[in-house]
């Protein structure tokens, strides 16, 4: 017979009650349980989104004019005369503290070409980084070698050109490898080959007119980013694409501020419903608390009794409600994300947070009980008997 | 020296006009193994003395002395010390935990005691053999008689051997055959070498006590 015997038989006999300060705890921790897990797994899923919108920092050379171009339409006889961004420069961008997010980098050199007699836009890009910066592009046809070419589709229109055409640019002959499906986009009035071809032609070796980065942002600030890239390479200009990346995050921290909000009210409600129970459950062992300190037992052994009985149901909450909680957040991920595939992954961290969260709430809404329990005083228990 | 000394205790429940003198200054000494009955009508303050002398309700004034201890002097964590060391208790109502079964309750004095499994059981053990309920060790208190009952309640008592035993009424709800048979308990034990001191309206039961200590209106009337 020892204090964990007597804990265990009242657990057993008042299990109505345990059941109910079991469930209080299981609806709270269940609830932060599949709200960190749904954040989680939404976060990883706009990550991934976010992945395919492709580039989301630009890097452009520091200019001091002002550009003359207004949605898409171009005024004042703006020229493609403008400072460039060495290539030794950009390799810096490699060496940054948050290097590890970045998942592409794309320098592109841009100029202006004669086919015939129209002018037009020549990007010389690196394809394999295209892939990633540019996921929605759709090349009819296949990327060209050192003596290709891609049209883009409008391009391709106005120049009366497809793929497995010929093109002569500055002397040079060069095979039309594919066209662009429309984007949408800029790079429908473009011709693309490769970085080294254009810089070639263009006279640019080494030279770069700007470069796109694809940054993973899930666990690094892109403003940091962009400051990083900045000091890297000070003649260059860095921007943020702030709307999508920024957008997204801020609409992700204020439904994980929201989420947390209601799962402190949700835990309140469970830490009320431990504190009434218990405290309940100290009024109608007045007797036997009171027997307990007549013959012998110190307050510590009372307060002993209670917070076990709270352990007890509350690590079994903590389980339970892990659980649970992570149910229910992977048939929620199946409703609010498109793409995912419903399994959220367990994780050792966030079952013993879970477990601590259950201990922590069962014990400190105990502690009152507990204390009042072990003020019991024996006489008031022997004049009632 | 007597074993313990009652020294002018008095006992008043709340203040000014309000205040209620419960025991109003009661001296007495009890030498070791002696067996005390204390008799008095209702509201004459037995169970507030009773309360005194077990070390659970404070006195306004006096003192309490046990074999040397100034019980009062105690804080209130010593003074559970006291109890679980020196005291048995014997409630009215028995007061049995009804999710423990018989030899569990018998064991609960033992539960904040560093003692093995062993020797908690086969003390325990020990106990119900006295009283005559070994047999029934393993039922819950609602499987077994009111006589029955108030004898696990003595075998919880004097499971952890203390030198006094106190009880309240021990026969209160008792038939007579039952009375008698716990009252032969209970002399057995004094004459074991057990300072019993017993509250109790029955002069039945007060015949088997060696001295009757008589309380009225909280002042000891008569000591024989």
């Amino acid at each position: 017979m020892n204090l964990k015997v007597i804990t265990f038989r009242n657990l057993m006999r008042r299990k109505g009650k345990a059941a109910f300060v079991l469930a209080g705890l299981v609806i709270g921790v269940s609830t932060v349980v599949g709200i960190i897990s749904f954040v989680e797994a939404m976060t990883n899923d706009i990550n991934h989104k976010l992945e395919k919108y492709g580039a989301n920092i630009l890097i452009v050379p520091k200019t001091e004019s002002l550009t003359l171009t207004y949605g898409g339409l171009s005024l004042g006889g703006v020229s493609f005369e403008m400072d460039e961004i060495r290539e030794a420069e950009l390799a810096r961008v490699s060496s940054i503290k948050n290097a590890r997010n970045i998942a592409a980098l794309g320098p592109l050199v841009l100029g202006v070409v004669t086919f015939d007699t129209r002018k037009v836009l020549m990007a010389g890009v690196d394809f394999e980084a295209s892939e990633i910066l540019k996921p929605w592009w759709n090349i009819r046809g296949s990327l060209p070698d050192q003596n290709g070419v891609i049209l883009g589709a409008e391009a391709a229109r106005v120049l009366n050109l497809d793929y497995g055409g010929r093109v002569r640019i500055k002397d040079n002959d060069f095979i039309v490898s594919g066209v662009l499906q429309p984007t949408g986009s800029q790079d429908d009035q473009l011709v693309f080959a490769r970085l080294g071809t254009v810089q070639s032609i263009l006279d640019k070796s080494g030279r770069v007119s700007m470069a796109e980065v694809a940054a993973l942002c899930k666990d690094c600030p892109i403003d940091e980013m962009v400051r990083q890239i900045s000091e890297a390479i000070p003649g260059a200009k860095v921007m943020a694409i702030q709307q999508v990346v920024k957008g997204r995050m801020e609409t992700l921290e204020q439904f994980k501020k929201f989420s947390y909000g209601i799962s402190g009210v949700i835990l309140l409600i469970g830490s009320l419903v431990v504190l009434v129970t218990m405290m309940g459950s100290v009024r109608e062992r007045t007797d036997e608390i009171g027997i307990f300190r007549a013959i012998g037992f110190r307050k510590k052994h009372i307060m002993k009794i209670v917070f076990m009985e709270a352990a007890i149901v509350s690590g079994l909450a903590g389980i339970i409600g892990y659980f649970l909680g992570l149910g229910a957040s992977t048939i929620a991920i199946k409703f609010f994300s498109e793409n995912h595939s419903g399994y959220i992954p367990m994780t050792p961290e966030l079952a013993f947070g879970a477990l601590i969260i259950a201990l922590t709430l069962g014990l400190a809404s105990s502690a009152y009980p507990a204390f009042m329990a072990s003020r019991l005083d024996p006489t008031e228990a022997l004049r009632a008997l | 020296m007597s074993y313990i000394i009652a020294d002018n205790l008095a006992k008043t429940y709340g203040n000014g006009h309000a205040a209620v003198k419960a025991v109003a200054g009661i001296s007495f000494n009890i030498n070791e193994g002696e067996f005390v009955g204390i008799m008095g009508e209702s509201g004459a303050g037995k169970s507030t003395l009773l309360g005194m002398m077990g070390a659970m309700n404070a006195p306004t004034s006096g003192r309490l002395i046990v074999d040397e201890i100034d019980v009062y002097s105690l804080n209130q964590e010593k003074r559970a010390d006291f109890r679980r060391e020196f005291l048995g208790f014997i409630f009215q109502s028995f007061h049995l935990v009804p999710y423990l079964t018989v030899i569990e309750n018998v064991m609960l004095p033992l539960a904040v005691v560093r003692a093995g499994k062993k020797k908690k059981w086969a003390m325990a053990e020990e106990a119900l053999d006295q009283v005559g309920l070994l047999d029934k060790a393993r039922r819950l208190p609602n499987q077994i008689s009111g006589g029955e009952k108030e004898r696990v309640a003595v075998a919880r008592s004097i499971v952890n051997e203390p030198p006094v035993l106190l009880a309240d009424e021990p026969t209160g709800n008792l038939d007579t055959k039952t009375t008698g048979e716990i009252m032969k308990l209970l002399r057995r034990l004094n004459d074991e070498g057990m300072t019993i001191i017993m509250v109790t309206h029955s002069s039945d039961c007060a015949g088997y006590a060696q001295r009757l200590l008589k309380v009225s209106d909280g002042k000891l009337v008569g000591d024989n």
